[in-house]
């Protein structure tokens, strides 16, 4: 190449990569002031005391961490948590993969009834969380009032301590499972019809042999996809519990996020609340890993 | 006894009629193949006979049973799917033993670990494994018994596929384009495998092509479909050299057969644009007459042609030309010494053919009966 | 299997256990539009009538309308979620290009970035970005609300990938016509980015029309407050226990975007479908 040509070249290589930063910057710019500092910050805080409207701010080290191992309202909190993710996985993940199964084994009502599945996705959780209160209500709800008919005693689902977190599950079921649905009706969709031919030539004669054999390996990729989104999701519940119960009756319903806030923004202990926060990212850094490392070598045939 | 039969089978999907009556018998370790345009109800054809769909009327007929409302499982029939359909999370030899498992081992015998225990699963393990192990040196896939599907190239894959075919030697074999995403030269390859596992599985095989090379180099007979009809069964030389219908000489044959409009008059000669062919017709009125590529020569006297383009293609030379009256255009075959001799593009020229090969076809298509006034007879 | 066309009467049960799992499913948002025309003696009887026996509708919704300024909540929600979109997309589609098809030192670094930034949840920079915003005083503000959701990482990795789909040529035939950097961006690169953007927009929309946890800690009086935080208001304020009035204002939130999905369902369910990696 002459001298010129690659004094050109050069030019316009300047040129991309001055465009490349200038098109980037005010991204970059954003992520910094309001993603990068703002972590890192919380990562700081966690090892001060810092409170709001205190005079002095000192590190404390480990302090906060060894203050969450003795307090029994965190680990209350975290508990219920576990529980909670515990609860909504396998219930929303089981009943998407079932009704989606349903779907797909007909031409008939295919939109519709994505349709109203889907809607709790779609819908203002604070307003359906007010659906719910009423309908979880234990003297005018109209469940209890079903269960009053068929002279069954209906329990005080929200306010007992004893079923709260199981009532806040199946809200929580009712609101993933529309979203679950989605990902797997699209996930049963690519799996080749041809495979379905080949496994009944093949002799698979019953329904459930053409899913052991089929459906569920070729699913994999998606399942394994839709436990780590449903997981991740339900660390995060907040809606509901902040909605519907404080937290309570008596710390039987508090999690994690609803924690963070308690402390951070009403208790103001900026500090503390940071320590928990980073508990929150370990979990979800947690789930997101196994899914890369561990999880995703045992679905990803070749 | 018979190893496929096809008795007036018909399907329709919505209002299209798919299939109009499809008769057809597969013998014993007879291969068959089914060719047609795409569309033309060939794989829904195989489909119904391996029971993958149900035909609205008709019945199919495998070994010695009526196999109609069988389930596919249950109808000792193998296929191989043109996208090999191997399962992606199986290794090379499971796939080559799901067909066999689903057979041999009961539900439970099945179940992972538990199933191992029960009595007989060893001795069924132990006897799929040698069948699974036979299957797969018979295609040279010992080295790969251990690879998923994503891990081996096409052809290997295609391999697998018959593999999983042959492994239990069902009575009928249906293959549904087997080597369409193979890439020329294995294809080429494969095809002489094929027919070799076909020889020795002795099974009736039905191959579904669009591939008209495939079909007559392969098989022993040559289905023709169009239409949802079967328009002719044949040996391969038949089906070239002796169609029965317009559409089956116009499908086979590569360049198309050349078509001229002609016409026998109350005397009883072939006449194409006022010239006698030296071909007597059965019956006065309109037809058609079919000439191979191969048929045609260039001549002194003859069917005045304008010649177009010439073709170089190592083994032959086509020449392109238009016949002057018609306009109709004409493909020519030639031996390449001839080259120096050809008229050059644009010039006029006489075309001459062999009337014993030179065939005539009713106005509906229908092959006619035609006598040739002589053996090496050239027209006017 | 489903290219087989079953016939209804054998296609019933399926339909049946589904219509059943969806009147299931329904269940709050029948008994929600029912009690919020239901008097609320009515209410309290508990009667399992889905039907009032007094037409109490306009007095429930009137009375939403006349404590809560529903309207100035929608505003700050369509105000807050356009904001957000806004500025998401002008800072993300430029990134995404630029990370998917030219050439400049540090793209490995920024991609590395991108990647991190997906990993965390925006919960994460809640305490020190309200430490930020207080100390500004911009607590109860559209910035407060706005401002922490303008970058996206998962936009920049969506477009991104995106555009990486692209072909090259179309970028090189722009140069070859004469078109600057900048120009191929706004001329070539912008109209063919829609597909991408409705979909990263109905997921934006849904996620921060619903979000709850943000609005609360940033917004304590009415002025700002967006609609998730409007129907707490009017539940924890005005009507504790006025069930019908309460369900009425629940129905007044949640209509607007479930009658968008309603129009635009297909759109809808593949924009979360496609960009379901967030959630």
């Amino acid at each position: 190449m002459s001298e010129a040509a690659l004094a050109t070249r050069r030019a316009a290589g300047w040129g991309e990569a001055a465009t490349a930063w200038l098109l980037s910057a005010p991204a970059a710019a954003a992520y910094l002031l309001m993603l990068l500092l703002p972590t890192l910050a919380t990562v700081a805080l966690a090892f001060t005391d810092y409170e709001l409207g205190a005079a002095a701010i000192s590190w404390v080290g480990f302090d906060n961490f060894a203050e969450l191992l003795r307090d029994a309202g965190f680990m209350t909190s975290l508990r219920n948590t576990v529980v909670y993710v515990g609860l909504v996985t396998p219930g929303s993940i089981a009943g998407a993969l079932l009704l989606a199964l349903l779907i797909e084994a007909g031409t008939r009502g295919r939109t519709f009834f994505r349709a109203v599945f889907f809607l709790p996705v779609v819908s203002l959780t604070v307003a359906m969380a007010a659906a719910w209160q009423y309908l979880l209500h234990p003297t005018i709800g109209p469940l209890n009032a079903m269960l009053r008919m068929l002279g069954m005693a209906g329990p005080e689902w929200l306010s007992s301590s004893s079923t709260v977190l199981l009532s806040l599950a199946a809200i929580g079921i009712w609101e993933n499972l529309g979203f679950n649905l989605v990902l797997f009706l699209a996930g049963l969709t690519a799996i080749p019809r041809e495979l379905y031919a080949a496994a009944e030539v093949d002799g698979a004669g019953s329904g459930w042999e053409r899913f052991r054999l089929v459906t569920w390996p070729m699913l994999g990729p998606t399942t394994l996809f839709v436990l780590t989104i449903t997981m991740i999701r339900a660390v995060r519940v907040f809606d509901t519990v902040a909605v519907l119960t404080q937290g309570g009756p008596n710390k039987a319903s508090d999690v994690l996020l609803f924690s963070i806030y308690e402390e951070g923004f009403s208790y103001f202990r900026l500090g503390y609340a940071a320590a928990i926060t980073l508990v929150f990212l370990a979990i979800v850094l947690a789930l997101m890993w196994l899914q890369t490392r561990v999880l995703d070598k045992r679905v990803h045939y070749g | 006894m018979s190893g496929i039969r096809i008795q007036a089978v018909t399907k329709r999907f919505g209002a299209t009629q798919v299939l109009r009556g499809v008769s057809l018998d597969v013998a014993a370790g007879e291969f068959v193949a089914l060719v047609g345009p795409s569309g033309c109800g060939k794989s829904t054809l195989m489909r119904i006979v391996a029971g993958i769909e149900q035909p609205d009327s008709g019945r199919i007929m495998i070994g010695a049973g009526d196999v109609t409302h069988r389930r596919p499982g249950e109808r000792d029939v193998a296929m191989v799917f043109q996208s090999y359909a191997l399962y992606p999370h199986l290794t090379v030899a499971e796939n080559i033993r799901v067909p066999l498992a689903l057979r041999r081992l009961n539900a439970w015998q099945r179940l992972p670990l538990l199933g191992g225990l029960l009595r007989g699963t060893a001795d069924a393990q132990y006897l799929m494994d040698q069948d699974v192990r036979r299957a797969a040196e018979a295609l040279g896939l010992r080295a790969l018994l251990d690879r998923r599907p994503a891990q081996l190239s096409g052809g290997q894959r295609q391999r697998v596929a018959l593999a999983r075919a042959i492994v239990r030697r069902p009575k009928a074999f249906l293959m549904d384009e087997p080597l369409s995403n193979l890439d020329a030269s294995l294809r080429v390859q494969t095809r002489r495998e094929i027919v070799e596992i076909h020889r020795q599985a002795g099974a009736a095989t039905l191959y579904v092509t669009h591939d008209q090379s495939e079909a007559l180099t392969m098989a022993d007979r040559v289905a023709v479909m169009q239409g949802g009809e079967l328009l002719q069964v044949a040996t391969p030389e038949a089906i070239y050299a002796d169609p029965q219908d317009l559409r089956v000489a116009t499908f086979i044959g590569s360049p198309r057969i050349n078509t001229l409009p002609a016409e026998t008059g109350t005397d009883g000669m072939v006449r194409v644009a006022g010239h006698p062919v030296g071909l007597w017709g059965a019956r006065p009125g309109p037809l058609t007459l079919a000439i191979r590529p191969e048929d045609l020569l260039p001549a002194g006297t003859g069917l005045p042609a304008r010649a177009e383009a010439l073709e170089f293609l190592g083994e032959s030379l086509l020449l392109h030309a238009r016949h002057e009256a018609s306009g109709t255009a004409l493909v020519l075959r030639l031996p390449p010494e001839m080259r120096a001799d050809l008229p050059t593009s644009g010039s006029l020229f006489h075309l001459q053919f062999d009337t014993t090969r030179a065939l005539l076809f009713g106005p509906e298509g229908r092959r006619i009966g035609a006598t040739a006034l002589s053996a090496e007879a050239a027209l006017v | 299997m489903a290219e087989r066309a079953i016939p209804l009467r054998q296609d019933l049960p399926r339909l049946l256990l589904l219509a059943l799992a969806g009147l299931l499913m329904l269940m709050p948002y029948i008994w929600m539009a029912a009690a919020s025309v239901k008097p609320l003696d009515e209410i309290f009887r508990a009667s399992l009538s889905l039907f009032p026996e007094r037409f109490h509708g306009i007095e429930n919704y009137g009375k939403v309308f006349a404590r809560i300024p529903v309207f100035h909540y929608l505003w700050n929600g369509i105000v807050v979620c356009g904001g957000i979109l806004f500025f998401q997309l002008l800072f993300a589609i430029p990134a995404g290009y630029a990370l998917a098809k030219l050439r400049f030192p540090g793209k490995e670094l920024a991609f590395g970035a991108v990647m991190l930034g997906l990993l965390v949840p925006p919960q994460v920079q809640a305490l020190p970005l309200y430490v930020a915003f207080s100390e500004m005083e911009l607590l109860n503000t559209y910035t407060a609300l706005i401002a922490p959701f303008t970058i996206s990482a998962f936009a920049i990795f969506l477009f991104r990938q995106f555009f990486k789909s692209l072909p090259d040529d179309l970028i090189h035939a722009a140069r070859l016509d004469g078109f600057s950097e900048m120009a191929i961006v706004w001329r070539v690169v912008l109209p063919n980015a829609w597909p991408a953007a409705t979909a990263f927009a109905i997921f934006s929309v849904v996620a921060h029309w619903n979000d709850l946890f943000w609005p609360l800690i940033v917004v304590n009086g009415g002025s700002h407050a967006t609609p998730a935080l409007g129907v707490m208001f009017f539940r924890s304020d005005e009507a504790g226990d006025d069930f019908g009035a309460l369900m009425a204002a629940a129905v007044i939130m949640t209509a607007p975007l479930v009658i968008a999905f309603l129009l635009a369902q297909r759109r809808f369910v593949e924009g979360i479908a496609t960009t379901g990696l967030k959630g």
